[in-house]
Parts: structure tokens; C-alpha cells; sequence
């Protein structure tokens, strides 16, 4: 107990001392979370449209004015020419083309139908999707209303309809702050842990600093310890200051309790700082443990569920999802922060998290030794 | 010249003798491709969904059977008690609740309306519309179909073409961003380290002493990893093309060219940094932390830019891989010449230069 008093003091110097490094660990997640949610928007709007408008009716120019006044598009061309649209098309001014035909209005009347055509640049396949549907959808609303112009009598009998009614729980006025949030913070929460205790225990190998404590009658268990335990705190400080900075910015007050919060964190640190032991009893170099935790993170925020969901990727990707630790925690976080589930609700999240903190930790134990 | 040469020749010795670092470096950029080019999409597939169905007559079995046979939705289960919503949804499972009321069909049959209410898990906003919207069109498909009533008059019928991306895959969005994405945190994060180790091991006051100019020193540490960086541009490429089936639409040596630039460009952003700190470890949490997430998030490859506040838009204007990812997208997809892209091209030049000037002023020719 003694002597994990002693390297407790020494590493918690280390880490006070070092001003640079203090202050990156507490001011770059802080920064970070305060902007990138903010950038973090996915709905879609402000769709760029360029009309090319052949016909010159009264028909075509409400159309138009139809299209621009509803909210989704913005108007940024008005060609003469196909050609000069697709142009906008590819320097990517324009998302979409409209092109009404010749005679558009004439051809309605006397054929009882006629075509438009839209062209959309689907390179990003989802915003193309719904760009396409909210113009089909407009059009559809501009056809019913010059229908009731052109039909006089009311030719249509009731028919029955099926309404359709949507209800948006945990979170009413779909604000993307309150996702994104507690995702970010999750991930900050990793990075901190993972990266600090990779780098440390490599860099006391690197500068060696490692032979004389090596040589010293620490044990194992003592050693990492005394290595886990301030990375742990630091965890808990930077998740603190995340916590606050969503109530005092994004005004965020977990549902749930916040209780069951930090039990799960405290659980999930021991599981990352386990990885970061394990890769640095691998690595010789801090560039190596580097580049392995970066190899790591990224997989982890990329297959995490943060930006996109894991329910639509292959099923061998949802296994790699399964194997990362961070699906869990912003899983956890969401529902906790957003929906108040209970602790009962997070047990298997909580028994996987912790079956990674001592398989993890155990290896890295296994696995370091005190002679080279 | 010839101390230029000999300088270089130590920096391939030391780059090359590390062989651990080697792998990863190699090895890393080639299974993250393949992983997020295979992995990543934003549709939406296969989201869980609850359904309570207190009406239990045809009409809602039909649909029902319409909804389940949808790729877009998987019927985790069919209750008829609507209490368990709340439960269900805090339980994290579900992702979307239907709901059809007691009196469903007999209301349709009777007073021409029927209801169905979508509950929505709206804590995340874009997989809660996507989803409302796939379920109200399966039920609008629903009732054409079964209304056989006359066509309409006066129909104005939109033809849509999808441009570049017929099959609306979502490779062709996310693989070039991948690719700018692990060029630019690769090669920001060897250069990061290169210059400060020599600080933090006392090697950089033998590099002091002697007769080079700190122009020679930035070059000779930036051209080993140049050269690694070529190679893992030309693997990514070639995986891309080949193994994600990305096409190459433009000219691939305009491509070639483009990409030696930008990979220029984050090495210095990478000597930049180097040349700021005094310890490997300040250097590496800066390119890594500080750098990963606003990679991720400003290059435009996730989340459109025209969507954020104002002062992010003009703050992702300085984010290298941003330009990069716009100029990939428009060679490989679009199939653009030069003339298209060279505002960009540009600007990935003035970054390099601005900061190649400010580390060159910066750098310290004293130990302090």
C-alpha cells in the first residue's frame, strides 16, 4: 500500500508538472466539444437548385416560385440551357437541375400530361435521395393546386384515406445537439484515457527511465496500478467538465441518474486504459503506440455508431462494432442523457464493458515484464 | 549538396530501421480503407422496429407484411398492449414504435379515415425522420395500390435522373473522404514527431552545431516519409479502384499529381507542428487529439458544410483534407480536368507555403 502511495505521488507530479500536456488534456476536449456539435447537422436542407426553364408560362414561373418559397431549396441559376445547368452541376453550385420543356403549359392542357425533368447529382446518395423526394413532393402539391384550377367541379368522391401521424419522443424538436453530444463526449472520454496511458508508460521505456523502477522491489500489480489510477481520475475530470459543458451550453440535463453515468464510465475507463497498458507493452517508441491507438480510434469513432448507424452496416462489420468498446458507452450515454433508462436497462452493456476491462488488463499484466 | 545527401541518408536510416513502425504504417491506411469503404453508409437499413397492433384485422396484417418484407425495417416484436412503448424504447433496442388503433379499419370503412401513429426514438434526428418517411411510403404505396381508382388529370409527371451515382452507393461518397482522411492524420502525425524527438533526445544540439541550414533540416525529414506516403497513395488508389470499384473518371496522373500535393501539405502541417512543441508527447496529443475529430468533421465528407453556422464554414476553409476530398470527388467521380479544380489546387499551395515560411521563422537555431 506504501509504495503505491509513493508512485501515485510521483506520477501525479509528472502529470502537474508538465503544464503543455495538462493543458491540452483539459482544454482540447473542452474546445472540442463546445464547436463540433455544432457541425455536426445532418439534416437537409438549403438543397442548391438551378431551373432551366424553356416554357416562360405562367405555369412554369409558379412552379418556380412554388419550388424557392418552400423552404428546402435555394435558387442559385437560371439557365437557358441544359447544358449551362449540368456546368453548375459540376463545380458544385448546384445540387440539382430542374428543366422544364418547351411548351410545358400548352402540352398539359392539351395531352392531360406532361413531363419535367430532373437531374440530381447523387454522389452523396442519401442527400441526393431526399433532395429528389422533397422536389417530387413539391411538384405533387403544385400539380393538386393547378388541378383545382383547371377541374371545376369537384369530380373527386371521399375515398378512404389511411393518415399517417408521427410522433418524435425523447427529444420533440429534433435538435441534432442533443445526439451528437453525448457521442462526442464519449469519444473525448476515450482519447484521453486511451492515448495518456499508451504514451506514458512508452515513454518512461523510450527515455529509461522503465530499468529503474524495473530494478526496484515494485511489483507488477503495484506498477500498473500506480499507472491506471491518475489516468482514471483524469477520465472523471474531463467526463466532469464535459457534463458541465452540456448543461451550461447545449443546456443537456441527463434524464437518467447520474449515478448510473458514472458507475458505467468508471467501468469503461478501466477498459480503455486496459487497451492503452496493452499497446504499450507492445510498442518500444512512442510513435509506435501512436500509431496503433490511432489505428484503434479510428475504427472505434468511425464503427461506433457517432455519425452513422450500426443497424445498416454488413454483418461483419456489425461484429467489429460489437468488439468496440466506444458502441457501448455512446450507447449508454444516449440513453441515459436522453431517454432516463435505468440501470437494469444497461446491464448487458455494463457486463460486456466489463469482461473487455479485465481480459484487457489482465494480457497487459500478463504481458509486461519486468525484465527485458 | 553533398551534406544534403548525407543528411538524407540518415533519415532513411533511421525510418527504415524501425521496422515495427514500418508495418503499422503500411499496413494501417490498407485495412481502414477497406474497413470504412466496405462498412460505412448513411442509409438506413434494417432498424429494429416495435409494432403494437391493437386493431388485429386484415388491413393491418397487410401492411404489416408490407412493412416487414422492406429492407429498411427488421419487426423485432408485435405486441397489442401500448404500455410497453416507454419500456421498450429505454431499453435501446427499437428504434421506431407503429402503432394501429383499436378501431382501425372499421374507422376506414366507416368515416373514410383510418390512423396509424409512428412513434419515433427522435434522440437521433436523422435516423428518426428517415425512418417516418420510409413507413409513411410504404403505407401511401399501400393504399395506391388497393385503390384502383382512374388515373388523375392533368399529371405532371417529374422524371428523375441520378447523375455520377446511379445506384446512389455510398462509396462514392465516403472513399474519397476516407482517403482524405487517413493520408492527412498519417503523414501530419509521422512529421509531428520527426523534429521534436531530436529535441527531446539531445540529438537536435549535434544538428545545431553543424553547418545546415534549418530549410535542409525540414526537407531532409519530410522526404522519407514523401516517399512512404507515395506508396501508400498508390495502395489506397489501387484498392479503391479495384477492390471498392470506384471509378477513375479523370485523369489519373491530374489525380497522381493533386494527391503528391496534398501529401506535401501535411507534412508540413506536420513539421509545422514539430517545430511549435518540445516534447513528443505535446506533438502527438496535438496531431491526434486536437486533429482527428475536425478532420473528421470539416473535410465535408460526413456532414455537409453548407449546414454549419457561419463562422465553422469559414474555419473549415483551413482543414487541408476538405480541398483535398473535393478534388478527388471531382476527378475520380466527376471526371473534371484541371480547369475545374484548380482554385483548390491553390489554396492546398498557399497552405503549404504559409506554413512552411512560419516554421522556417519559428524554428530555433539556440537551445534555450
Amino acid at each position: 500500500m506504501r509504495t503505491l502511495r509513493f508512485l501515485l505521488q510521483k506520477e501525479f507530479r509528472q502529470i502537474f508538472r508538465n503544464r503543455t500536456i495538462l493543458a491540452i488534456i483539459l482544454v482540447v476536449p473542452a474546445v472540442q466539444l463546445m464547436i463540433l456539435p455544432l457541425a455536426a447537422d445532418y439534416e437537409v436542407k438549403n438543397i442548391n437548385i438551378t431551373i432551366v426553364d424553356l416554357d416562360h408560362s405562367p405555369y412554369s414561373q409558379k412552379l418556380i416560385s412554388t419550388i424557392t418559397s418552400s423552404g428546402y431549396f435555394r435558387l442559385t441559376g437560371y439557365n437557358r440551357s441544359y447544358k449551362d445547368g449540368y456546368k453548375l452541376i459540376e463545380n458544385d453550385k448546384a445540387d440539382l437541375i430542374l428543366e422544364i420543356p418547351a411548351s410545358f403549359e400548352t402540352n398539359l392542357v392539351r395531352d392531360n400530361e406532361n413531363k419535367v425533368f430532373i437531374a440530381v447529382n447523387a454522389i452523396n446518395g442519401v442527400k441526393a435521395n431526399l433532395g429528389g423526394a422533397y422536389l417530387g413532393s413539391i411538384i405533387g402539391r403544385f400539380n393538386n393546386d393547378i388541378r383545382l384550377d383547371l377541374v371545376h367541379a369537384p369530380r373527386f368522391s371521399p375515398r378512404p384515406t389511411i393518415e399517417v401521424v408521427a410522433s418524435n419522443w425523447f427529444n420533440p424538436w429534433m435538435s441534432y445537439d442533443l445526439f451528437m453530444v453525448p457521442g462526442i463526449l464519449a469519444v473525448l472520454v476515450t482519447m484521453i484515457g486511451g492515448f495518456l496511458t499508451a504514451l506514458n508508460i512508452v515513454k518512461e521505456k523510450e527515455v529509461g527511465t522503465i530499468e529503474q523502477i524495473n530494478v526496484t522491489p515494485i511489483r507488477k500489480h503495484h506498477f500498473i496500478l500506480g499507472k491506471l489510477i491518475p489516468f482514471w481520475v483524469l477520465g472523471n475530470v474531463v467526463f466532469t467538465i464535459g457534463l458541465l459543458i452540456s448543461w451550461l451550453i447545449y443546456d443537456i440535463v441527463p434524464v437518467g441518474s447520474l449515478g448510473v453515468l458514472y458507475f458505467f464510465v468508471g467501468i469503461y475507463l478501466l477498459a480503455v486504459l486496459g487497451l492503452g497498458l496493452l499497446v504499450s507493452t507492445y510498442c518500444e517508441t512512442q510513435q509506435q503506440a501512436m500509431f496503433i491507438m490511432f489505428f484503434f480510434m479510428m475504427i472505434f469513432i468511425l464503427m461506433g455508431g457517432l455519425f452513422t448507424s450500426t443497424d445498416s452496416m454488413p454483418d461483419w462489420a456489425k461484429m467489429v462494432t460489437k468488439a468496440n468498446p466506444v458502441t457501448y458507452l455512446i450507447e449508454v450515454m444516449r440513453m441515459v442523457i436522453l431517454k432516463g433508462s435505468h440501470l437494469r436497462d444497461v446491464t448487458k452493456h455494463l457486463a460486456v464493458v466489463f469482461l473487455f476491462a479485465i481480459v484487457l488488463n489482465g494480457w497487459a499484466i500478463i504481458n509486461y515484464k519486468k525484465t527485458s | 549538396m553533398k551534406q544534403f545527401i548525407t543528411f538524407l541518408k540518415k533519415e532513411f536510416a533511421h525510418v527504415l530501421r524501425d521496422k515495427k513502425t514500418l508495418l503499422i504504417l503500411f499496413g494501417m491506411p490498407i485495412v481502414q480503407i477497406l474497413i470504412f469503404g466496405f462498412a460505412l453508409t448513411n442509409e438506413v437499413t434494417n432498424a429494429r422496429i416495435l409494432i403494437v397492433d391493437q386493431a388485429q384485422d386484415d388491413i393491418s396484417q397487410q401492411i404489416i407484411a408490407k412493412i416487414s418484407a422492406s429492407r429498411y425495417f427488421e419487426i423485432e416484436n408485435i405486441i397489442s398492449d401500448a404500455s410497453q412503448i416507454d419500456r421498450a424504447f429505454q431499453q435501446g433496442i427499437i428504434k421506431m414504435t407503429i402503432v394501429f388503433p383499436a378501431n382501425f379499419s372499421s374507422n376506414l370503412a366507416h368515416e373514410n379515415k383510418g390512423q396509424i401513429q409512428l412513434i419515433t426514438d427522435a434522440s437521433d434526428p436523422n435516423t428518426a425522420n428517415t425512418l417516418a418517411n420510409y413507413a409513411s411510403n410504404i403505407i401511401q404505396d399501400y393504399q395506391r395500390e388497393t385503390n384502383t381508382l382512374i388515373s388523375q388529370p392533368f399529371e405532371i409527371r417529374p422524371e428523375v435522373r441520378m447523375l455520377y451515382n446511379p445506384q446512389l452507393k455510398a462509396v462514392h461518397n465516403f472513399v474519397p473522404g476516407v482517403m482524405a482522411l487517413v493520408l492527412m492524420l498519417v503523414c501530419v502525425m509521422m512529421t509531428a514527431v520527426s523534429i521534436v524527438r531530436e529535441k527531446e533526445m539531445g540529438t537536435m544540439e549535434v544538428l545545431l552545431v553543424s553547418p545546415f541550414k534549418p530549410i535542409l533540416v525540414m526537407i531532409a525529414k519530410a522526404v522519407p516519409y514523401l516517399l512512404l506516403s507515395l506508396i501508400n497513395m498508390v495502395t489506397i488508389l489501387l484498392l479503391s479502384v479495384f477492390v471498392l470499384q470506384l471509378p477513375v473518371n479523370g485523369n489519373i496522373l491530374l489525380l497522381f499529381g493533386e494527391s503528391t500535393l496534398f501529401i506535401i501539405t501535411c507534412l508540413t502541417v506536420g513539421i509545422f507542428i514539430s517545430v511549435q512543441t518540445s516534447s513528443q508527447q505535446a506533438a502527438m496529443l496535438i496531431s491526434l487529439m486536437g486533429m482527428m475529430l475536425p478532420t473528421i468533421l470539416f473535410s465535408g465528407f460526413m456532414f455537409p458544410i453548407e449546414n454549419m453556422p457561419m463562422p465553422l464554414q469559414i474555419f473549415s476553409n483551413i482543414v487541408p483534407a476538405k480541398w483535398f476530398y473535393i478534388i478527388v470527388k471531382s476527378i475520380m467521380i466527376k471526371g473534371v480536368g484541371f480547369s475545374g479544380i484548380w482554385k483548390e489546387t491553390l489554396i492546398l499551395a498557399g497552405i503549404t507555403v504559409f506554413l512552411l515560411a512560419v516554421s522556417l521563422k519559428t524554428f530555433k537555431i539556440r537551445l534555450s
